[in-house]
Formats: C-alpha cells, structure tokens, sequence
C-alpha cells in the first residue's frame, strides 16, 4: 500500500467512525425526543403534576415527584460537591502541596472517579444503617455529593494547573496573600472549572445507582430533607419495566425531560464559560 | 556612584535542589541605587530571573529553591523579618516577563492591589486607577472601555497595564523581568519610553537579554556569569571600558558590529568568521 493509498484508508476510517458515532447520538436524542415529546403533546402536564395515590400502576397524575426529587438531591450535592472540589483543586497546586503529595492525592481521586457508583451507593447505605436513619433525600444528596467530588476536583484541577504562571507570580508580585492568589488562579480558570462543576451536575442528574438505595424510590412528592424522594433515572427504570402501557410511555417523557436539561446545562457552560473567558489570560483566543 | 541605595544583595545564593542540583545565583554581593534604571544582563541560564526573584522573595513560590545570605531593603532585611511576605512583596513589585493581565476588568487590574492592601473609597480608586494608567501612557487608549477584560488588550498594552498594576501599590522598587521581550519592536520601545519615564521616580531593577536595551535605558549594569557575578558598573564605563575579560567579551561578542567606530585589534579578530564567510 502505498502511502496515498494509506492515508486515504485512514482519513475514510476517521470520517467512518466520526459519522456513526453522530448516527447513534443522533438516534438516541432523536428517539428521546420523538416519543418522548409525544406524550408532552397529547399530556403535557405530567412533568407538573403530582402522582396519583396508584401512579405506578394506572399512570394516574404525572411525574413532578421525581423532577422534583432530582432537583432537591442534585442541585445541593453540586453545590456541596463544587465548593469542597475547588478547595481541593486549590490545595492540590504548588503553593500548599508538594508534588509528591498532590500525585497521590491525584491518584485516589483517580480511583474514586473511576470507582461504579453503585459502591457509593452501597457506603451511603452503610451509614444508613449504621445510624439507623431511613433512605431518605438528604442521603440520596450525600451520596451523588461523594459521586460528583472526584470528578469536579479533576476538572478543576487540571484547569488551575493549566492557568498561567505569570498569573501567580504578578499575583504574588503586587503582595497578595497565599489564599488571595489562589483565588485569582480560579478566576484565571474559571472556564475549565465551570465546565467541570457542569459535568458533575450532568453525571450526577443522570445517575441511578448512587440513589438507588439511598433516596427511597419514593412514589409520592418529596416531603422533606428526612422523607424519601426519588430522581429522574429512577423512576425511568420503574417506568420501563410496567406493564402498563401508559406508564412506559412516561418513560420516554421523563428520558425527554432528562436529555433536556443536560443539553441545557452543556449549553448553559458554553455560555457560561464563554463569558468568562474573555476575561481569562489570553482572552477569547484560549 | 555617590546616590543613596535602594537594595543591597550581601551573599546572595540561591539553590535549586531537584532532582539535579543547581546553583543558580551565587554568592552575589551587589547594590541598587535609589530612583535609578538597573540592567541585569548576562547569557541565557545565568541566573538573571532567579536574582531577581529572590530580591523580593518570589523565588519561593517554586518548590525546592533554598536561599542563603541576605537581601536588604533600605536597612532592613528581607529575609531574616518580622514583616509579613506579603507586605516585603507590596514594597518590592514585580512585573513578570509574559505580559499577563489578572483576569478581572481593565479597572481592576490596576485597582486589585490597592484594594487588597488600604481601604480606598471609590472615588480615590477612581483617582488611583486613572493616575497610574496616565503614568504608564495608557490611559488615553483606554479610558473609553475600563469595564472591558484586561486580557482582550493587545500584548503591549497589557504589559503597561502590567506596569501601572505594579505601580498602585506603591512600591519601593519595581522588578522588570525582560518585560519587552515578548513584544512586537512599536509595543516595546512604548514600553521602554514608559520605563524611562519611570525611572526618575522608582528604582527599577531590569532583567534584559539585549544588551542595546541596557545601553539605551540603564544607568547602572550588573552582569553575570553562570551565577556569579562578573562586573557592576555605570552603564557607560561597563560598555566603553568593561574591566573583566569575560564582560569583554559578552560585551564584544553582542557589540561587535555597531558599538565602536574603530575596532581595536581584539574585535578585528573577533570578526574574523565574519569577513570569511
């Protein structure tokens, strides 16, 4: 084979894979979106209704429980999770660790982040029992915390890692402290490590196993931080297994609420990190 | 070399203890007179940045540098010290080689120091900001937009922002870490007007790699030489009559061309690959 030859094969490969990978994503979303939007046609109400007293088995009502149990565990995990994920970040860089203990660190993370979250899952459930609490919402939050921590603290890391020295030392150059520098890397970061704390929500609204049983898979509306609740991907997998024909349909409705909110979320950091990347060292180029 | 003096270097030697061990300033006793332009020149690897560095103790950002010996500040010590870090930084500024705005608006990047170290009423930043931009002759291009991103300034801009953010915190002396060498030729002789209106009111320690840059702007040369250093001088007298042979020949081996209209036989010889090839 010649190397024309060799480099046409290879550029048909590429393009090959490129195009069924955006063929399968393409049928995903679309078929979220074509059955999914269908049942908003015809009932758009399910996503604010509450559930009917038997929801799992006449479909009576909508899916507002879950929508809001997503929201209530999630939207804490994240912010818990963001806040101790940064601070993490920050200790990891130079000024407060030596290299040697930010490798190691680095590597647990690692392991954490590539740990199934079924195992956060089962810890959070230990310390259920261990407590002799009940699942409850405030669990199902603890445990997509611990899920989203590694995630978001590798994000964040690396993009502190990847913003300017010279951004450090002009910081430290004019007399600020150690803590005021590190705040500023973060600002220099700021669009690597909101796309990190943006993945971490979107991981941590999509995952199952972590609430699995820790939130309760409740079938009625979340009642406070001690009932029990439960998310999105959850009751997708009720849903789907009904049988029920009206109920699986839901399914796709919930899935179609889901697919929204992340490409949401993705867009949202786009904008997001747009903004605030003309502010960061080298401006709109970087 | 009667003025008084800024900084004072007694046996300053700094160690980098990686994984190989470096030497990179040592034992250098100097001094750094008051309100006058300083050059630090001497090959790539010399130990330029890192002498500069240690003179307001930035060096301590990276790991593993050790310091030996003592930096005076006027009478104090800067290392041997009570005074926080923080506040030897405020008095000793530092503009680094790659101009970097912070991230924060072209406003705040001159008022972010000032507003970590006094409380200022924001009619006394407005005062502050417009003053130092005018300093550093940016403020007319400027005015218009001091909510816009420090960052989305060209390259020499930013760097005379650089420059005014260093000045708000009223230093003692500022350090220039070859603040020109990454500008295109228009944005650095900006700069280097800017320097040279500077210097009547600061003491300016400057790390350059162009010895024309030096000539033209310094009062004073410091030069060194893997380390250590070779010769200090008035910046005519180190140029017209350097009196160690090895800044001879750095002096030569830069020069060789355009400094003297009559070469003496050294230089002739110097040339020779030259006139062969």
């Amino acid at each position: 084979m010649d190397r024309y030859t060799e480099q046409r094969l290879f550029g048909f490969l590429a393009r090959a894979s490129a195009a069924l990978i955006l063929g399968v994503l393409v049928m995903v979303v679309g078929v979220t979106l074509w059955r999914g939007g269908r049942v908003f046609v015809t009932d758009p109400a399910v996503m604010v209704t509450a559930p009917g007293s038997r929801y799992m088995l006449d479909g009576g009502g909508g899916f507002l429980h879950a929508v809001l149990g997503s929201i209530f565990i999630v939207v804490p995990a994240t912010v818990v999770a963001s806040i101790l994920a940064i601070s993490t970040a920050m200790f990891l860089q130079s000024d407060y660790s030596s290299e040697r203990t930010s490798d190691v660190i680095n590597m647990f993370l690692n392991v954490l982040w590539g740990t199934p979250p079924i195992v956060y899952g089962v810890f959070v459930l230990t310390i259920i029992i261990a407590v002799g609490a009940q699942t409850s919402l405030i669990f199902g939050t603890i445990a997509i915390a611990i899920f989203q921590y590694p995630i978001m603290t590798r994000y964040a890391d690396e993009a502190l890692r990847a913003a300017p020295d010279a951004v450090k030392e002009a910081s430290y150059g004019l007399g600020a402290t150690r803590f005021e520098t590190a705040r500023m890397t973060v600002r220099a970061a700021l669009p690597g490590v909101i796309a990190g704390i943006i993945m971490g929500f979107a991981r941590g609204i999509g995952d199952a196993a972590t609430v699995l049983f820790t939130a309760g898979r409740s079938t009625q509306m979340p009642g406070g931080p001690f009932d029990p609740a439960t998310t999105l991907p959850i009751l997708i997998f009720e849903q789907a297994a009904s049988f029920n024909a009206e109920v699986r349909s839901h399914a796709y409705a919930a899935s179609f609420v889901l697919i929204v909110a992340v490409l949401a979320l993705i867009l949202a950091s786009k904008l997001l990190a747009g903004r605030f990347a003309r502010f960061a060292p080298g401006g709109r180029h970087s | 070399m009667s003025n008084d003096i800024a900084l004072r270097t007694d046996d300053l030697e700094v160690t980098y203890t990686g994984n190989r061990e470096v030497t990179a300033v040592d034992g250098v006793s100097t001094e750094f007179a008051e309100n006058k332009l300083t050059a630090i020149i001497g090959p790539s690897g010399c130990g330029k940045s890192t002498l500069l560095k240690a003179l307001n103790r930035l060096h301590e950002i990276q790991p593993n540098a050790e310091i030996t010996g003592e930096v005076y500040l006027g009478d104090e010590a800067i290392y041997d010290t009570d005074d926080p870090l923080p506040e030897i930084r405020r008095r000793v500024g530092y503009v680094p080689q790659t101009p970097t705005a912070l991230p924060l608006s072209i406003y705040n990047n001159v008022a972010y120091g000032a507003k970590i170290h006094g409380d200022y009423s924001s009619e006394e930043l407005d005062d502050l900001v417009e003053s130092y931009l005018r300093k550093v002759n940016l403020w007319d291009e400027v005015k218009d937009r001091l909510d816009d991103p420090g960052a989305e300034l060209s390259t020499g801009q930013i760097q005379r922002l650089c420059l005014a953010r260093s000045l708000a915190v009223e230093p003692e002396v500022l350090l220039c870490d070859e603040v020109t060498s990454a500008l295109d030729p228009i944005s650095a002789e900006q700069v280097e007007e800017t320097l040279e209106d500077l210097k009547e009111e600061y003491t300016i320690i400057m790390v350059t790699h162009s010895m024309d840059q030096a000539k033209r702007l310094a009062d004073d040369v410091i030069f060194l030489y893997l380390g250590e250093l070779v010769e200090a001088n008035d910046t005519r007298s180190f140029f017209e009559n350097p009196k160690h042979e090895r800044t001879q020949e750095f002096v030569k081996g830069h020069t060789a061309v355009d400094y003297d209209d009559e070469p003496d036989e050294e230089s002739v010889t110097d040339q020779q690959p030259v006139a062969t090839r």
